[in-house]
């Protein structure tokens, strides 16, 4: 099997220490976690704030290096410093902020950014610009300021810019927390489109339900452990499971719960609005 | 009550004619009311909500508070702004005092009261925001996400001001986060009996939570009424980068395949009675 990303037993503790270097506190963040993932899947993980997800979305380029277990990122052990340049040029990471992210003052030297630093030839960088924007729909948006865009189109540029990297996977975290409704879906459309025509390896890391339903696979945190694996039907079926770790499941998947408890036959997990009209109209 | 009578605002650094932040703005707040405020990105709701108390002076019009023009040279601008608490988005930036209980005291202590008085409303606003006695002398910053917030909004609630304005206040929190803050502000609508106005992009917590729902659309209100009214103009509010609640796009869908329902639906727990008696009838 051709894993983009294998977790194996990861543990990484927050140590607090005072003055003196004394250990005042350890935290867990994350706690023998286990993740697999093949390259080309679009993988959820989902949890609420502390749950661990950023922690381990960090160790994937990188960022935190696991203090027990290993992670491995297109068969390269981030354990191994000599690798890391290569491993943060496979792994592109997107943040939540998209106030935070950018460089320079106009949109395409943004993106251009990226590749300038990695060596790229000036000519191949510019071809590498125009794809990654037109790739995420900001073509036309080249020559503007970052400033004078919505947060979905900050958000977006922000993704191209990673594009321009050329990596082999993605990494968002929680790309869609600051956005209104529009600026999420264009954000969550790019996402998709990404993965499905481009052949990027994504890993969405958030704590709204709706945004995982397209998720090949996803994966439920809580306290630093992987508490729920499988697919979306899977995951969406155990209403209360889900609510026990806090994660509120979309409004058609709670309604068909309910109507099941009150005995109508709807399906056990229901993902979308067109899902469950089609399962209606069959009563 | 606060009037806002034709009110228009213009950036003073603009060079282009026609850019106003604000255009017209006509609006009648009564004492006691749960306001929600959508629009995307950029529509002006900030700017409107820092008109309120005053940060900000409208170029053309003018707000009556209480019947009083708060522009008028005698009117007292700093009583205004106990009066008319805002609650900023991602509040917790804004904490920089070396204890919590400090930092709820700033806001009071500037409105020039005695020391007594100012300790006994932030003790009284900790109480409110449910923050325990025991956290008088820890530092804000070792707290996490959400009761950063409940510190903030303590902070503003100390000034006892008799209009609460909260912008984003859930934005970047996990659903637990955002309930707790949720069932805090209408709390304080129902014991401080205080007019709230509150800004997010979530519509499924406008449709829980607020009475009267006003849109805006570049600088204008273009939507003001009863939450389900508005809620009703689904279209619209999606051509304007907004949403509805997940099932009021549903029932309007069935409503589409001939399924009648009483009313506009914009909770699971209305959709859920409406369908079963529509499955009971069929039957």
């Amino acid at each position: 099997m051709n894993y983009m990303i294998r977790a194996k037993n990861l543990v990484y503790e927050y140590i607090r220490r005072d003055k003196e270097d004394n250990v005042v506190d350890i935290t867990t963040a994350i706690n023998k976690v286990n993740i697999d993932v093949e390259q080309g899947q679009f993988i959820a993980v989902l949890g609420h704030n502390g749950s661990g997800k950023s922690t381990f979305a960090k160790h994937i380029n990188g960022l935190l290096i696991p203090m027990e277990g290993s992670l491995w990122v297109d068969g390269k052990n981030t354990n191994d410093m000599k690798k890391l340049w290569e491993i943060r040029q496979s792994a592109g990471m997107v943040f939540q902020n998209p106030d935070n992210q950018f460089v320079a003052n106009v949109v395409e030297e943004d993106v251009g950014f990226g590749p300038e630093n990695l060596g790229v030839k000036t000519s191949k960088i510019w071809k590498r610009v125009e794809e990654s924007l037109s790739a995420v729909e900001m073509l036309p948006f080249r020559k503007k300021s970052p400033n004078k865009l919505s947060g979905g189109q900050k958000q977006r540029v922000a993704i191209a810019g990673v594009m321009a990297m050329r990596p082999k996977c993605i990494i968002l975290d929680e790309p869609t927390a600051m956005l209104d409704p529009g600026g999420r879906k264009e954000v969550m459309d790019t996402i998709r489109k990404l993965n499905k025509e481009e052949g990027m390896t994504v890993i969405l890391i958030t704590h709204y339900m709706d945004e995982v339903v397209y998720a090949d696979k996803i994966f439920v945190m809580d306290h630093g452990s992987v508490v729920m694996e499988g697919i979306p039907k899977e995951i969406f079926a155990q209403v209360d499971e889900l609510k026990n770790y806090h994660l509120n499941v979309p409004q058609v998947t709670e309604l068909a719960y309910e109507l099941r408890k009150e005995g109508i036959p709807m399906p056990k997990a229901v993902l979308t609005v067109e899902e469950f009209m089609e399962a209606f109209e069959k009563m | 009550m606060i009037i806002i009578d034709h009110l228009s605002y213009k950036y003073k650094d603009v060079v282009e004619k026609d850019e106003y932040a604000l255009r017209d703005i006509n609006l009648k707040i009564e004492d006691g009311e749960f306001v929600g405020l959508i629009g995307h990105t950029g529509s002006g709701k900030s700017t409107l909500m820092q008109h309120l108390n005053g940060l900000v002076k409208a170029t053309e019009g003018t707000i009556y508070y209480n019947g009083e023009d708060i522009y008028e040279s005698d009117f007292d601008m700093r009583a205004l702004r106990g009066k008319v608490g805002l609650v900023f988005q991602y509040p917790e930036y804004q904490l920089f005092e070396s204890t919590i209980f400090k930092d709820i005291s700033f806001g009071p202590k500037n409105l020039g009261l005695p020391q007594l008085e100012v300790d006994l409303r932030s003790y009284q606003a900790m109480r409110d925001v449910g923050l325990s006695e025991e956290l008088i002398d820890v530092s804000p910053f070792s707290l996490s996400g959400g009761q950063k917030r409940r510190v903030a909004i303590a902070g503003v609630l100390a000034m006892e001001p008799e209009v609460l304005i909260l912008d984003e206040p859930t934005a970047g929190l996990d659903p637990r986060g955002r309930e707790e803050i949720l069932h805090l502000i209408r709390k304080l609508h129902k014991e401080k009996k205080c007019t709230i106005i509150l800004v997010s992009h979530s519509m499924e917590d406008m449709a829980d939570y607020v009475q009267r729902l006003v849109v805006m659309h570049e600088g204008r209100i273009v939507l003001d009424g009863n939450k389900r009214d508005v809620f009703a103009h689904e279209e619209e509010l999606c051509m304007l980068g907004l949403a509805v609640p997940q099932v009021t796009t549903l029932t309007n869908q069935l409503r589409k395949k001939g399924y009648t329902f009483t009313k506009d639906i914009l909770t699971v727990a209305e959709a859920k009675e409406e369908l079963l008696r529509i499955l009971d009838k069929s039957v």
